[in-house]
């Protein structure tokens, strides 16, 4: 190929890539600081509500991945006593659906998404570690009541300023 | 004088190579510099998802149909609930309807974002030209994750509508971006569209004919950068694509740069669609009354629309039991991998990276 003037493209691109030395940067230094993940977000872990649940498995039928394990016992009238609540989190594709069909917003999605772990045994999370706590929060996700509380999202289109 | 004997070198590529998008194998055969022959071998990441769909609920299968192709998942979504709503005969919300344009026409953006980025890279504009695509693709990803909390594998839209309504902060958010991002358009094009070496290197090579994108049955920008006026939107509008004004953008010669350039073009395009369809946006319901446990009658449906790399399809055909009783999935990357061989023979090495990357396969996708 000939070109008329070689290198007059060249210098464009160039200059545009020098007008981005002035430009705020976008990115934040990650463990220090950190954005906010949306209200709606699905986090890394579920979160489950001990007193609301019924042991009715809704949850554990929409999961496609077969990863809710619920062991009922006989509890006191007509109520059923939860034995064993146990979630795969290593298989989990976290799509929310068994969030979605509770219908007793027994179950939540959560807000943290730092979970590695040094061994699989860890990623299976049982009753006790479901548990709403402190450290365990849930998110908005397909609970209108908990989004309304959630902190606003950080978005890049509102921290870059534009097209100068 | 003896004569010099030569033989053809076979060189094995990937699968785990940078420049090719995932894990795809080339087998190409040599003379000298000179691409020979090229067998592709693909299949590293076949997980059966037609088979997987089989053994799920029809709403299950919405989070599989994530995984085909991950960088536009939301036009998959789109896809299988098109089909399933056909096979059923659900009628879904207007204002279901044009949020699910919305998406798309998002996902096109973005995914168009990665596709030119990486092409760029792998040409050699070594990561400059790809961050400041990121830096876009970046804003649209907060925007999805705002609309249903995760950044690349949705699961947002339901067999008869969305799984939840856009949150009030959606609209003005969006709302800038489309004013921001012709901008930014217009920036790549600075960048590079007159680049010397971009041009040496794109223009002329990896020429796909006319004849030989419509025998291959390819689709999308590969097949409207050879010139033909093919997009699903107008030709097949599904969803409410025939209430818009645009216009497909077509190449004329088919090569490499041709493909960059309808890439660029659709997201012009695009943006105006997102125009539109905000200033047109209804009120209401965002979710027919479809029953949990979802049974559609015996038949089968297919449904296709155009995601950004080309005519995606899903076949279902049912038993009239909660779940599909076939799933087939057309592919769109899978189906314009056929012309590969073709376009590289006769190329160098580091042509066939470029030709691969104008492509712009998703392996996800390819293998299912």
């Amino acid at each position: 190929m000939r070109f008329k003037r070689y290198g007059a493209g060249i210098a464009k691109g160039m200059a545009l890539t020098l007008k981005h030395l002035w430009r705020r940067p976008i990115t934040v230094e990650y463990p220090e600081e950190r954005l906010i993940p949306s209200k709606r977000f699905r986090g890394y872990e579920l979160v489950w509500y001990p007193e609301r649940c019924t042991a009715c498995a809704t949850c554990a039928k929409a999961c496609p991945q077969g990863n809710i394990e619920i062991v009922t016992s006989r509890g006191e009238g007509d109520m059923y006593k939860v034995e064993k609540f146990e979630v795969d989190t290593g298989r989990c594709m976290f799509d929310g659906l068994c969030v979605e069909s509770c219908p007793f917003n027994a179950l939540a999605m959560g807000q943290s998404y730092e979970r590695s772990s040094y061994c699989r045994g860890q990623v299976v999370l049982s009753k006790e570690e479901l548990t709403i706590s402190e450290e365990r929060q849930p998110s908005g996700y397909a609970r209108p009541e908990i989004e309304a509380l959630q902190p606003e999202q950080t978005l890049l289109i509102y921290r870059t300023g534009g097209v100068r | 004088m003896m004569e010099l004997k030569t033989e053809p070198v076979v060189i094995n590529m990937g699968p785990q190579h940078p420049s090719t998008h995932g894990v795809f194998r080339m087998r190409v055969t040599f003379d000298g510099e000179v691409i020979v022959d090229m067998e592709p071998v693909f299949g590293y990441l076949h997980r059966g998802i037609e088979k997987l769909a089989e053994e799920r609920t029809y709403t299950q299968v919405i989070p599989l149909t994530d995984r085909l192709d991950y960088v536009a998942s939301m036009t998959n979504n789109h896809a299988y609930v098109l089909a399933v709503e056909r096979l059923a005969g659900i009628t879904v919300p207007e204002r279901a309807e044009y949020l699910r344009v919305i998406m798309d026409e998002m996902m096109r953006i973005s995914s168009h974002l990665l596709a030119v980025g990486f092409l760029l890279n792998d040409m050699g504009a070594f990561f400059t030209p790809l961050m400041y695509m990121f830096r876009e693709r970046e804003k649209l990803l907060d925007l999805f994750e705002m609309v249903c909390g995760q950044r690349l594998t949705y699961n947002y839209m339901r067999i008869g509508g969305l799984s939840h309504d856009i949150p009030p902060e959606f609209l003005p958010a969006l709302n800038r971006f489309v004013q921001e991002m012709p901008h930014f358009i217009d920036e790549y094009d600075q960048l590079l569209a007159e680049n010397e070496i971009l041009l040496a290197r794109t223009k002329g090579v990896g020429v796909l004919s006319r004849e030989l994108a419509i025998n291959a049955s390819a689709s999308g920008p590969v097949l409207r950068a050879s010139g033909v006026s093919w997009d699903i939107r107008k030709a097949d509008p599904y969803s409410v694509y025939d209430r818009f004004k645009f216009q497909v953008p077509i190449g004329t010669a088919g090569d490499i740069y041709d493909r960059y350039w309808v890439r660029i073009q659709e997201m012009r395009h695009s943006v105006r669609i997102l125009e539109q369809a905000i200033k047109g946006l209804p009120s209401g319901e965002v979710m027919a009354k479809v029953p949990p446990l979802l049974r559609p009658p015996q038949g089968e449906a297919y449904a296709h629309i155009e995601s950004p790399r080309g005519e995606l399809g899903f076949y279902v055909v049912s038993d009239n039991s909660i779940a599909p009783y076939r799933l087939h999935i057309r592919a769109p990357t899978f189906i314009n991998l056929t012309t590969l061989r073709d376009l590289v023979i006769g190329w160098k090495l580091a042509d066939a990276v470029a030709v691969f990357g104008s492509i712009d396969i998703v392996l996800g996708e390819v293998d299912r």
